[in-house]
């Protein structure tokens, strides 16, 4: 019994990361930023707009809301579909009446299926972000690299002509990524990706996908992992946020230095009955911190670039 | 009654340790007359992007890259690490780190920080994307003493305490250590107090950890809120507490600062800890101090108690 030689082999134990996309940064390292106003805390919500097609293909793997029925599987179907009829619209509701800026992730063929609630995302006020093509269409290792570069193409240039602007952040459906990703989403002209899931701040990425910006969207806080994941109650997804939210600012007053809250939000999930009075209030202990800046992940950009 | 095993899957069943129920068991006594001895061992990780297939299990979740569980583990060395060491400051915790040592080589300033700060480190094998799975005793051995050298090197501390990276062993792992001069091992599961192990040569003892008790079940695979997670680890030390008066017990506190660095978790967990502390029968230790004690004053008494005297077997 042994195993291959290579296997007790590492050829990336030297300082830095095991890859070149990115090099370490700690967090009490990181160069102070404050946010307008001298903020403490910028917050910055997500509703993740998603279309999962009915027939979507289950390899290589079957994403969070994904159809795990036999064809048809319409109870995930409509139960994600729910979603962009009723939940987005509850959301929405609660955002404009609080006056609170957003960025909407939205799967690119929106644009086609449902392009009056693009429209409404937009005068809403939401930054539209590429969320893909659609739930089926996952960045997997199973892409060639030309058609994943020609499917991130289409996303931004079908995007950009819905929305009249070019969209300036990624998220991969699912946050399925090849090993190329990254790098595309970079050549692609983005600025900035939410798939790492590694920070709580902005920083830069590097080689292949040097000019991104890694945005902290993060996933252990979001109503995914708490509600679907964790099956976590509304009310105590709600109890984590402000907890969450006290912490950050205390920290931050602490330390002066900005922090960033993410609030990635699926309106199939959130968005039912039972969940938005949870999140309106949140939104509402949101709204009276006034040590807090409700922005777009591009405007929290700006301002975090413009600090360094 | 006996269950066909066929020829080419049979494997040797060693016996690791004595049968010694939690009944009528002489007591430990902790220094100073403490009742419980509580530790803290957090997992400082790396997992590599793209490891080599080792011969037992694929590493990630997903197909690879898996850039989710990637991100989340790497959140533990950017942020999470970092408030953990606050906290425990802030607290008065003297942790001993379970230390994947590539740690020290691709962060170097998390192996000062944690050098710095006295805590003790052992041994969580290389890469937590690395198993001992399969390794000839050969390698085995390099492997050990590739991990021992790596922890001298940074913090000049002796090699005292093996938790398999990712828990994988050998059937040769317990006896491997005992040669190399590891003190105690925490991939057992079976007792709240330490043991003796059954080597073949020298002495291993086992030191309780704890899979229940432990950030990646209860918030993780047990899916608690933090608050659940504090109110788990509190009733956990009430209970050992209390029995830690007859018997004198040990209380492992295992986390992963890639699961509780993140600020909806910092605050019940600080509370959980603080409430430890609070009670004058703690005795909050390193795990090679809790050894050392059992090693000098109990392991022989034990040997001889549970294995009739001779020294390990």
């Amino acid at each position: 019994m042994a195993v291959d030689p290579s296997y007790m082999t590492y050829a990336h134990r030297r300082p830095g990361m095991d890859h070149d996309l990115y090099e370490p940064g700690y967090l009490p390292d990181r160069a102070p930023v404050l946010w307008p106003g001298g903020r403490r805390l910028a917050v910055w919500i997500v509703p993740v707009v998603e279309v999962f097609p009915l027939n979507m293909a289950p390899q290589p793997l079957v994403p969070p809301g994904g159809m795990t029925r036999p064809y048809p599987d319409y109870w995930n179907y409509t139960l994600q579909d729910y979603g962009n009829r009723v939940g987005i619209y509850r959301i929405l509701d609660a955002l404009v009446a609080r006056g609170m800026q957003s960025s909407a992730a939205v799967s690119a063929v929106l644009a086609d299926r449902y392009p009056d609630l693009l429209r409404d995302l937009l005068s809403a006020g939401c930054e539209i972000i590429a969320h893909g093509r659609d739930m089926g269409t996952l960045h997997a290792p199973h892409l060639n690299i030309a058609d994943e570069a020609a499917i991130i193409a289409s996303v931004r240039d079908r995007l950009a002509q819905a929305t009249g602007q070019a969209p300036r952040g990624w998220l991969s459906p699912a946050m399925v990524l090849s090993h190329e990703t990254t790098r595309l989403v970079a050549e692609a002209g983005f600025a900035y990706t939410c798939d790492w899931v590694n920070d709580e701040l902005p920083y830069r990425m590097t080689g292949p996908a040097k000019g991104l910006t890694a945005m902290p969207l993060g996933y252990e806080l979001s109503d995914l992992r708490l509600m679907l994941d964790y099956r976590h109650m509304a009310w105590e997804y709600e109890r984590q946020v402000q907890d969450a939210l006290v912490f950050l600012l205390a920290e931050a007053r602490r330390v002066n230095a900005g922090r960033i809250l993410a609030l990635p939000l699926h309106p199939w999930l959130v968005g039912t009955p039972q969940r938005i009075s949870a999140l309106e209030r949140l939104l509402d202990m949101i709204a009276a911190e006034p040590d807090v800046w409700v922005a777009s992940g591009d405007d929290i950009l700006s301002a975090w670039e413009a600090g360094q | 009654m006996s269950y066909p095993v066929p020829a080419d899957q049979q494997q040797p069943a060693p016996d690791l340790y004595a049968w010694n129920p939690w009944r009528n068991r002489p007591r430990i006594e902790w220094p100073d007359g403490k009742r419980l001895a509580f530790w803290v061992a957090p997992n400082v990780e790396f997992y590599e992007l793209a490891p080599p297939r080792g011969p037992a299990r694929a590493s990630w979740f997903r197909p690879e890259p898996d850039v989710l569980h990637y991100g989340i583990r790497d959140y533990g060395n950017r942020v999470g690490f970092w408030r953990m060491a606050d906290m425990f400051d802030e607290l008065g915790v003297r942790a001993s780190i379970s230390l994947n040592v590539a740690v020290l080589d691709h962060f170097p300033e998390i192996g000062r920080a944690m050098a710095d700060r006295n805590w003790e480190l052992f041994s969580h094998g290389v890469y937590n994307t690395r198993y001992q799975y399969g390794m000839s005793p050969e390698q085995e051995r390099a492997f050990i003493r590739d991990v021992r050298d790596s922890i001298h090197r940074v913090s000049g501390q002796e090699l005292a305490g093996w938790l398999s990276p990712a828990l994988t062993n050998t059937p040769e792992t317990l006896n491997m250590l005992a040669e190399e001069g590891v003190v105690y091992t925490l991939d057992l599961f079976h007792d709240d107090q330490p043991q003796p192990v059954r080597v073949r040569s020298g002495k291993l003892m086992s030191l309780p950890y704890s899979l229940q008790v432990n950030d990646w079940t209860g918030l993780h695979t047990g899916a608690g809120t933090a608050r659940d997670y504090a109110r788990m680890i509190r009733d956990q030390f009430d209970r050992l507490y209390a029995e830690g008066e007859t018997l004198g017990t040990v209380m492992a506190l295992p986390l992963h600062p890639w699961m509780i660095g993140y600020p909806h978790r910092w605050q019940p967990l600080a509370d959980a800890i603080e409430y430890i502390l609070g009670h004058e029968g703690v005795w909050h230790a390193t795990g090679r101090e809790i050894a050392a004690h059992y090693m000098t004053h109990y392991h022989d008494r034990d040997v001889a108690r549970l294995f009739g005297g001779t020294d390990g077997r």
